[in-house]
């Protein structure tokens, strides 16, 4: 039976001369280039493809492209493998794999489909009805049984593969979709010399010119297309994007694209992504999309081999296949008639059903002249066929069309049905437009317009050629005009059509008689006509809650072919015009996007940037263990031989406290700040006082947001009379620079300062011990480094092997200790320098972690204290505020909230044991004993082992923590389910005093 | 993603800049004695209007100025831009 299902003509778009082998469910077919995977199976009679969402019934195709509710696959194996991939749109590529899925152990024999026979217990609402209660069954029994019924596809464990991009466009013109109307004002904007894209989704333009015996000019529709392709390609201001679906219309014109470039070339180059998003910014958006036939709902409608007759003539002309050689039509239009008249050119007799009364169409009285009968008046009640459908029992319809007077079994291999059109407004409606119903074509069209969107032709509900060349060229000008000044229209062609009778305003069969079989209406998430009508029995009344009930529309499809028969079905029965009962909203993607493509090459490493220190490579030398702070890497500690981190960090701390250590604090956030009213600026910005700071001297600065939060703190340097040097912590750098522009450009634009950050022009060394001086003595002989010469918080400029340097005394550790800042580029010279200088006095890097031990033991405040929910009294910062000037976040400090004198402040612990780390984020309560809710007095902030006292400490920030100190409480982690015994103490542990950054 | 007219550099977008706040409120002045209401208003309350809102955006991957936007929120339609020392034109 293999490619039985092929026409014998070869006029279509599929090549015969080149064979592609593919895998379906196992076993091998052969189908041709330009054949999908939908096309291809179907010319070798397979049309059994997937089981339903809900009742597991055997499904087969709908469609020909992204309407396709049913014929979802699984492609590919291991890391390339891919659920719910719409098999009309998977081009056949050679070596292709896919199976079904939502089925096992196969989809002839499929266990879920016991869901079908029960399908009394399985009504709309079904998942809200059965599992509210009890209230302990949900984790355990129906969350599991939900998601193993909701399961579809499997998603891949393994990493993507692939390489995904993004790309940016801008044009004048974005025409999204190549059908007559597109090309029409592809043409028209770019002869006027626009700038154009011009996009369509499948693999070939030409849209319904493609399958639509029709002429434009001296040619027929196809050829048309193809002379328009050709003159658009040969335009430097157009480009053309085929297998591309613009998928999202969002704000300001933002489109968003996404191209399948190599998913169907059998070995793409290593560096040829799969696939492509477009971001592109639109002067103007041509919405020419088309529309989708609509199905009927009638019994058992979703039997594989019942398919849309469109569909049905575009696997004839493009594919070159028939759907079945026993066709059944069954319309309530006028266009099915071509489809039955493509079966008749391939030497195939049709069986038509027509549910209006007669109609007097060109297409209808050639199909007659062919001599074939139209069953007119009449239905399709139901059908029959397990796995595929093989006969149908056709009614006569009474005169209300509301029943069957006499039904008749007839035997068929497919249904091809038509229920009219619905115009593709999608992206028009995303885009913000208030659709309105033309009660013409029964559907919704784009009306008010919100963005810089126009839709045409068939999208725009003008269904016939000459409207919709019209429209094309017309609008493609008139568009163009905004953006160019050569006014240079360009003419609408003549073009001929068959003329279409009106389509009968009836989407739904009456029940056959005696039997009540599923009518479908939504076939991706088998929502039928009786949920509907429960629906409405059980009071819901807005469509949207209708939606949400019955899950009609809800499925990956996003109701392409089932909302508006939905729609026309409730206001039936509410005896409502589809207006008053209104649409649901349409939202982005209009067809689904690969979560690959939607990340880019935003992946791994270019996740984020990595920001290096110009020292980063001496410390992966030096066997440096890497801590993520923001986006730099910091060494973290640095083992020797087998050490753990507790040991290496204790040891690295311990050398501090004893000999000299060494850390790069290049992330600290360096701000320069200039001009005359400089000083006043600070004054402003801190806390404290800065008018008399002398020029060659560092202050350490704490500033707040309006609200009396602590927002940073660090040391600031005066360099000159105007010219300070700024540093803020690592994490909040940015933020501060910010902070101060608004302040300078928003709020006090009289004040003359300027700021710029220059974290990336310095590179800075901490030398931190009791040796410090003995080194620096040695690395800078010509600078004083006594206590009178370079005091605590002094600097001075000096230089290193011709290197400029500037040494300021400040210490984080609080030790007697320096900070040598080199311009970045000789920060690795210096740093190697003062290794090899520094090892007659031991001296040793340290990272992060003993870098915060050292800052904990003495009580420094970091991050975790700082962390905007502490005002300056709570830390230990009181000191730091002026009491005779105003600055940002005053105001708020003197609050009643603000002034309360047991607010939680920063305090010491230590555990009784001297030996149990107490967790950071641990809860401090007074008694172990109490019952629920205890009342929590605060929280651990930081914890580290004292290398001073070799026990552990921690920060805390605990109501009234100066009347506590002395106390006993618990440190209590109920996560870890540990509760330890704390001593309350002063969170200055290590040198209260702070003799020693002043020895 | 909006398409936001810089004042200094031109159109870019959105993820170039940050959202600023109501440009419509002043800080009261340095030193001004000042209730704890019209200091919270200051601090911590906002008009969250439908429509026009006149707001501030600053640059920050761009040229790193503040300047003012006028834009509907519910449309997102930006109706001006102008720099902090101007008003604007609509
Ligand atoms: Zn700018």
């Amino acid at each position: 039976m293999s490619n039985s299902f092929r026409t014998t003509n070869s006029t279509g778009l599929i090549n015969k001369d080149k064979k592609i082998n593919f895998t379906f469910n196992g076993t091998i077919y052969h189908g041709y280039e330009g054949d999908t995977l939908a096309s291809a199976l179907i010319a070798n009679g397979v049309h059994l493809v997937g089981r339903s969402f809900k009742y597991h019934r055997p499904r087969g195709f709908l469609g020909v492209g992204v309407e396709e509710p049913n014929a979802m696959v699984q492609l590919h194996d291991g890391n390339k493998s891919e659920p719910n991939i719409i098999a009309t749109e998977v081009e056949l590529v050679e070596g292709l794999k896919a199976k079904s899925q939502n089925c096992w152990p196969s989809v002839q024999f499929d266990i879920g489909e016991i869901n079908n026979v029960l399908n009394r217990f399985f009504p709309a609402g079904f998942y809200y009805k059965t599992f509210m209660w009890p209230k302990s069954f949900w984790m355990k029994i129906y969350e599991p049984f939900i998601r193993k019924a909701a399961g579809m596809g499997k998603a891949p464990l393994l990493p993507d593969p692939d390489r995904y991009e993004h790309n940016y466009e801008h044009c004048d013109v974005l025409v999204v979709g190549s059908g007559p109307s597109g090309l029409a004002s592809a043409l028209a904007a770019a002869k006027n010399g626009a700038r154009v894209i011009l996009a369509e989704d499948k693999p070939n333009f030409g849209g319904s010119l493609l399958t639509d015996e029709v002429t434009i000019g001296n040619m027929s529709g196809k050829e048309w297309a193809s002379d328009t392709i050709s003159q658009l390609k040969s335009m430097p201001n157009v480009i053309l994007k085929k297998r591309s679906q613009v998928f999202g219309y969002y704000d300001h014109n933002m489109t968003v694209m996404i191209e399948r470039v190599s998913d169907h070339i059998e070995n793409p180059s290593k560096y040829t992504p799969r696939q492509r998003l477009h971001y592109i910014r639109a002067g103007e958006v041509i919405v020419s999309t088309g529309s989708i036939e609509r199905p009927i709902s009638f019994g058992n409608n979703d039997r594989p081999g019942i398919v849309l007759a469109s569909a049905a003539k575009e696997y004839m002309k493009v594919y070159e296949t028939l759907v079945g050689k026993k066709p059944i039509i069954f319309t309530n239009n006028d266009t099915a008639y071509s489809t039955a008249l493509e079966f008749i050119k391939n030497d195939i007799e049709p069986i038509i059903v027509d549910t209006r009364d007669s109609s007097n169409g060109e297409l209808v009285k050639e199909v007659q002249q062919k001599g074939i009968s139209i069953k007119f008046n009449s239905g399709i009640a139901d059908t029959k066929g397990h796995l595929k459908i093989n006969s149908a029992i056709i009614g006569k319809l009474d005169s209300s069309k509301e029943s069957f007077i006499s039904e008749e079994t007839v035997e068929c291999d497919c249904i091809c049905m038509s229920g009219g059109w619905t115009p593709t407004v999608h992206l028009s409606s995303q885009a913000g437009n208030k659709l309105k119903f033309n009660d013409d074509i029964d559907a919704f069209v784009p009306d008010k317009k919100r963005q810089k969107e126009t839709a045409i032709g068939a999208a725009n509900g003008s269904f016939t050629l000459n409207q919709s060349l019209a429209e094309g060229f017309q609008v493609g000008f008139d568009l163009s005009n905004k953006f160019t000044d050569q006014n240079n229209p360009t003419n609408s062609p003549n073009s001929n059509e068959p003329s279409y009778e009106k389509h009968e305003k009836l989407w739904c069969m009456p029940l056959p008689s005696g039997k009540k079989p599923k009518r479908f209406i939504d076939f991706q998430n088998d929502v039928a006509v009786s949920d509907v009508e429960l629906a409405i029995r059980e009071g819901f009344r807005s469509i949207e809650h209708v939606k949400r009930y019955t899950t009609l529309g809800m499925a990956g499809d996003q109701g392409k072919t089932s909302n508006l028969n939905g729609l026309q079905y409730v206001s039936k029965i509410e005896k409502k015009i589809v207006p008053e009962v209104g649409h649901t909203t349409f939202r982005p993607p209009y067809t689904p996007v690969t979560i690959g493509a939607i990340v880019g090459r935003e992946v791994g490493n270019h996740y984020l940037p990595t920001r290096k220190s110009p020292i980063h490579t001496w410390h992966e030398e030096n066997n440096a263990v890497f801590v993520a702070a923001g986006l730099w890497q910091r060494p973290r500690y640095y083992p020797m031989g087998s050490e753990d981190m507790n040991s290496a960090v204790n040891r690295e701390a311990a050398n501090v406290r004893k000999n000299v250590g060494i850390c790069d604090v290049t992330t600290l956030g360096k701000i320069d700040i200039k001009g005359p009213d400089a000083p006043e600026f600070l004054n402003r910005v801190y806390t404290n006082a800065w008018l008399k700071l002398p020029v060659g001297k560092a202050r350490y600065g704490v500033m707040l947001r309006e609200d009396g939060m602590v927002f940073d703190d660090g040391t600031t340097s005066r360099l000159s009379e105007n010219h300070f040097h700024m540093t803020t912590t690592t994490a909040q750098a940015a933020n501060v620079l910010s902070h101060l522009e608004y302040y300078l450009q928003v709020v006090w634009p009289d004040l003359d300062v300027n700021v710029l950050s220059t974290t990336e022009q310095w590179s800075g060394i901490a030398v931190a011990g009791p040796k410090s001086r003995d080194l620096l003595s040695k690395l800078f002989p010509d600078v004083d480094m006594s206590n009178e010469g370079l005091p605590f918080m002094g600097l001075v400029d000096s230089s290193i092997d011709g290197i400029k340097a500037r040494i300021y005394r400040i210490s984080f550790s609080g030790e007697l200790a320096y900070e040598v800042n080199v311009e970045s580029n000789y920060g690795l010279y210096t740093w190697k320098k003062i290794m090899e200088v520094g090892q007659s006095f031991d001296i040793q890097p340290y990272g992060t972690e003993a870098l915060s031990t050292l800052r904990i033991e003495m009580g420094h405040v970091a991050g975790a204290e700082l962390d905007g929910r502490t005002i300056p009294f709570d830390v230990g910062l009181n000191s730091m505020v002026s009491q005779k000037k105003d600055f940002i976040g005053k105001r708020s400090l003197s609050k009643d909230a603000f002034t309360e004198s047991d607010r939680q402040t920063i305090v010491g612990l230590v555990p009784l044991d001297k030996k149990t780390k107490i967790p950071e984020g641990s809860h401090i309560i007074e008694d172990n004993s109490a019952v629920a809710p205890i009342p929590k007095l605060g929280h651990v902030s930081s914890s580290c082992w004292s290398v001073e006292y070799n026990n552990p400490f921690s920060i805390a920030i605990i109501k009234d923590g100066k009347n506590k100190i002395g106390k006993n409480l618990y440190a209590v982690s109920p996560l870890k389910d540990i509760s330890i015994p704390v001593e309350v103490v002063s969170s200055h542990y290590v040198d209260p005093e702070g003799s020693r950054v002043r020895s | 993603m909006l398409e936001i007219k810089c004042p200094y550099c031109g159109k870019r977008s959105q993820n170039e800049f940050s959202y600023g706040g109501d440009a419509s409120i002043k800080r009261p002045q340095l030193g001004e004695e000042i209730s704890t209401e019209d200091w919270d208003n200051f601090v911590y309350y906002r008009d969250n209007p439908r429509g026009k809102h006149s707001e501030l955006w600053h640059h920050v991957s761009g040229c790193r100025q503040w300047f003012k936007v006028s834009r509907d929120t519910a449309t997102h339609e930006i109706f001006d831009t102008c720099k902090m020392n101007e008003d604007f034109n609509v």
